[in-house]
């Protein structure tokens, strides 16, 4: 135990060094002194820097922060919840499902005009709806997953739910306005950048009843290690675990895909890359653990992508992929077998 | 057989008829299960052994009759509740390799822990001791996914040890070992009937060591449940009859199967 929270410790050290690192890095460069001067609301040089630092920076790196370790900690949960190692809310389409829900509330209000716009334009919905897509498409791989009883074959069928999302959000696309469409297709992109505080607000919200609604799993977690007849004959109430994590890793998904875009591999490879440190098993030590290492593989990832000393900002959800996929792979590759 | 201790009834089932809704599997069955017996259940593929299994820890409820577990009927007792009346040791493999052993056997505490599962001084004794039992304290740090099967068997059966409830029922135990482990595996759970005064029952397919390890056998065939000791068992005519009688037949002087 004691190594563990060692381990949490630096973890923490280094997710604090990253996130200043992160708020120094940009287009303009802003000497340390006056980064920590507009935080503590001294005088600045510039008080155009002080924005930056504060209404640009600040709430992108703390979006990194949620967005990482919300989507690490949905990967921990499903892996658990199907004992499978590969899955994660990206390759079992739950992102493909909120992906659904936001082109729905996009595209759809363009489509269908009228009432149905302008009940849709608010941020609050955009989230709802992404929440509710990832819910559906987690509670439809989970009635198959009864069925079948392969590791791979819940991976297709994770994989075909994504195929017939994107269908529905091509139909919807093609009855839509360009301006609409573009509007689509700049949130598919992801981006941790264009969150105004309020809307920081509502994601650190939705992030905080999924993450508290998945502590309450901890226990009942533990025992599915085991599989789900030994779970019940150890106390565990199924049925209600079940519900439980689904509503968690459905709000964390969800929202986290309505405001930053479908975002890969984070969710699948870092509780993989956590137990190459942590060799524990109890969720106790690893919930904690996940969610630090998502938030700084996260913050990596976003100080990469602002290419440092360019104007450029590359898409989030590319950077993601360009590290995440090769990961996955040496993971699969090695002759070491992958747990969950 | 003759016990030194008094005899003290765990599980009572009368009257009882097993099956599912469509189909009766066996009625008319009455079983008694005592404190610090071992007792094995038989009968051939197929013949209703794991129904019973099922109904006896609760997981399938029975046509009629009533199952009983310290006096108190199967049906008014919560999942919460028989998890620490009953443990089980399956066959099933698709569980965390990454789980080191100690953690494995901790799991069986879980009835006792708090809401986020944490270990009290009393759970880690009590894992300690059920380590310590079957010899495995120095491999406690080890992965379960590099044990061998004998040894898994034992991590197991080290949880079921340690969740201390008053009955184990393990499926088919021995199946994957070879001969000089499944009797290393049966008579440890002989063992620990002795040391622990549990009541441990288990299906089987190894009708020669239940019969010399066993103080109950439950026979299960062709829909009929009959609970016996092994010497009335071989004394009866029901050995006999439990195969077709073309390739293997019970010879009750040697006390086993020989092939015709």
């Amino acid at each position: 135990m004691q190594k563990s929270s060692l381990y949490l410790l630096s973890g923490l050290l280094l997710l604090l060094i990253l996130l200043m690192l992160n708020i120094s890095l940009g287009s303009v460069t802003i000497p340390l002194k006056d980064i920590l001067a507009s935080f503590f609301n001294a005088e600045v040089e510039k008080e155009t820097w002080r924005y930056i630092i504060l209404d640009y920076r600040l709430p992108k790196a703390i979006t990194a922060v949620l967005v990482g370790s919300g989507l690490a900690l949905s990967g921990l949960l499903m892996q658990t919840l199907f004992r499978n190692p590969l899955a994660g809310p990206y390759v079992l389409g739950l992102s493909s499902g909120a992906s659904l829900g936001v082109a729905i509330v996009i595209l759809g209000g363009a489509v269908f005009g009228g009432v149905f716009s302008t009940l849709f334009l608010s941020k609050f919905t955009l989230v709802i709806a992404a929440s509710l897509g990832s819910v559906l498409v987690l509670l439809a791989v989970l009635a198959t997953s009864f069925r079948v009883k392969d590791t791979m074959a819940l991976l297709i069928i994770g994989l075909m739910f994504a195929s017939l999302t994107s269908a529905v959000v091509s139909v919807l696309s093609y009855f839509s306005p360009s301006e609409s469409l573009q509007k689509y297709i700049f949130w598919s992109f992801g981006s941790l950048g264009n969150l105004a505080w309020q809307e920081v607000f509502i994601l650190a919200i939705f992030w905080l009843a999924g993450v508290i609604i998945s502590i309450f799993c901890i226990k009942n977690l533990n025992a599915l290690l085991l599989g789900e007849k030994y779970a019940k004959s150890l106390g565990t109430n199924l049925k209600q675990n079940r519900i439980l994590v689904i509503l968690g890793t459905g709000l964390l998904a969800g929202s986290i895909t309505a405001f930053a875009g479908p975002i890969a591999f984070i969710g699948l490879a870092v509780p993989h890359l956590v137990r190459q440190v942590i060799t524990k098993s109890n969720h106790l030590v690893l919930f904690p653990a996940v969610a630090l290492g998502g938030a700084i593989l996260m913050l990596i990832c976003d100080s990469i992508a602002q290419l440092p000393g360019s104007n450029l900002t590359l898409p989030i959800n590319a950077i993601t992929s360009l590290i995440g996929a090769p990961v996955v792979i040496w993971l699969l590759v090695r002759k070491k077998k992958l747990y969950f | 057989m003759i016990k030194e201790t008094e005899i003290k009834p765990i599980l009572q089932a009368q009257e009882l008829a097993i099956g599912y809704a469509d189909k009766i599997v066996a009625e008319e069955i009455s079983v008694e299960i005592n404190a610090a017996e071992l007792v094995a259940v038989i009968g051939i593929n197929g013949s209703g052994k794991s129904t019973l299994l099922k109904t006896l820890t609760g997981n399938l409820d029975p046509l009629s009759g009533k199952v009983s577990i310290q006096q108190k009927s199967l049906k008014d007792i919560t999942v919460q509740e028989l998890s620490e009346l009953i443990s089980i040791v399956l066959t099933e493999t698709h569980f965390s390799q990454n789980l080191s052993v100690e953690e494995l056997v901790a799991l069986g505490r879980q009835p006792y822990t708090n809401w986020l599962g944490q270990l009290s001084s009393e759970d880690k004794k009590a894992v300690q001791q059920a380590l310590q039992l079957l010899e495995l304290t120095d491999k406690s740090q080890r992965k379960c996914g590099s044990l061998s099967d004998g040894q898994l068997q034992k991590v197991f059966l080290a949880r079921a040890i340690a969740q201390e409830t008053s009955l184990i029922f393990l499926d088919e135990p021995t199946t994957h070992l070879d001969l000089y482990h499944k009797i290393f595996v049966l008579k440890l759970l002989k063992e620990l009937t002795r040391k622990t005064q549990k009541a441990i029952v288990f299906a089987t397919h190894e009708i020669n060591l239940a019969l010399q390890l066993c103080d109950q056998i439950i026979l299960v065939n062709q829909g009929k449940i009959i609970q016996k000791t092994p010497e009335e068992l071989i004394n009866s005519n029901l050995l006999q009859e439990l195969f077709p009688k073309d390739l293997v037949e019970f010879d009750a002087a040697s006390k086993s199967f020989r092939v015709l």
